[in-house]
């Protein structure tokens, strides 16, 4: 899957895009970003707060709970300040 | 008539607007954003996600077009850096009485705040930069239309 990260999650991750190999047991987007949270200190750091992160999955905006299904990526960002 | 266009140069608001006039409407109502002095901005930074940003535009010009009897209406949103003064984003819509599109027109800015995917850095005189944190009273502007 490919992950793209925007605003103060990718400065604080260091990219803006990577691949990455969904493990089997991660059904939910909540389940697949602990996981990432745990690939590196960066990535920790930066997802450690759930509360103040969003997510898209194929560019529709999902909660924590929704399923990967077959999803081809996901977006990780803080809540959107545009206009 | 309905118009989305992110643009990375400087945008005017008279051209996007253009469109909307020849519509036989008797009414065309507008909203611009502009970058403001907010102690001691020089200037902001727009980031969005290319792909998405332009679909949930056009997604909020649907929705305001089932709502409402429009005739046309149209999204112009400026990403980069953008000066002082500067206009950030234009939203317009046209219909044949005032009512439609002064409401539309609420409704489109109210939720672009709230739904679209861009984010702002303020740049401030000092050199430093400062991710703009979302604000409650616009989520809660944004439910008014819910």
């Amino acid at each position: 899957m490919k992950l793209v990260y925007f605003a103060s999650v990718r400065e604080a991750i260091g990219l803006s895009s990577e691949e990455y190999d969904v493990p089997q047991d991660a059904c939910t987007v909540g389940d697949l970003v602990a996981r990432i949270s745990a690939r590196s200190q960066a990535h920790a750091c930066a997802l450690q707060d759930l509360s103040r992160l969003r997510f898209a999955l194929d560019q529709n905006m999902v909660t924590g709970d929704t399923l990967l299904g077959t999803a081809q990526e996901l977006a990780i960002f803080p809540p959107v300040t545009g206009g | 008539m309905k118009h989305v266009r992110i643009s990375s140069a400087a945008i005017r608001p008279d051209q996007e607007l253009a469109a909307l006039e020849g519509l036989g409407g008797g009414a065309l109502a507008s909203f611009t954003g502009i970058v403001r002095d907010d102690g001691g901005v020089t200037a902001i930074e727009l980031e969005h996600y290319p792909g998405m940003t332009e679909a949930s535009l056009y997604r909020l010009i649907e929705a305001a077009t089932a709502r409402w009897a429009l005739l046309g209406a149209v999204i112009t949103h400026r990403v980069g850096i953008i000066p002082l003064g500067a206009p950030v984003v234009v939203v317009g819509a046209a219909s044949l009485h005032r009512a439609e599109a002064l409401e539309a027109t609420g409704f489109l800015i109210d939720r672009l705040k709230t739904d679209a995917p861009f984010w702002k850095r303020a740049h401030y005189a000092d050199g430093t930069a400062q991710w703009v944190e979302a604000k409650a009273s616009d989520e809660a502007r944004a439910e008014r239309w819910v």
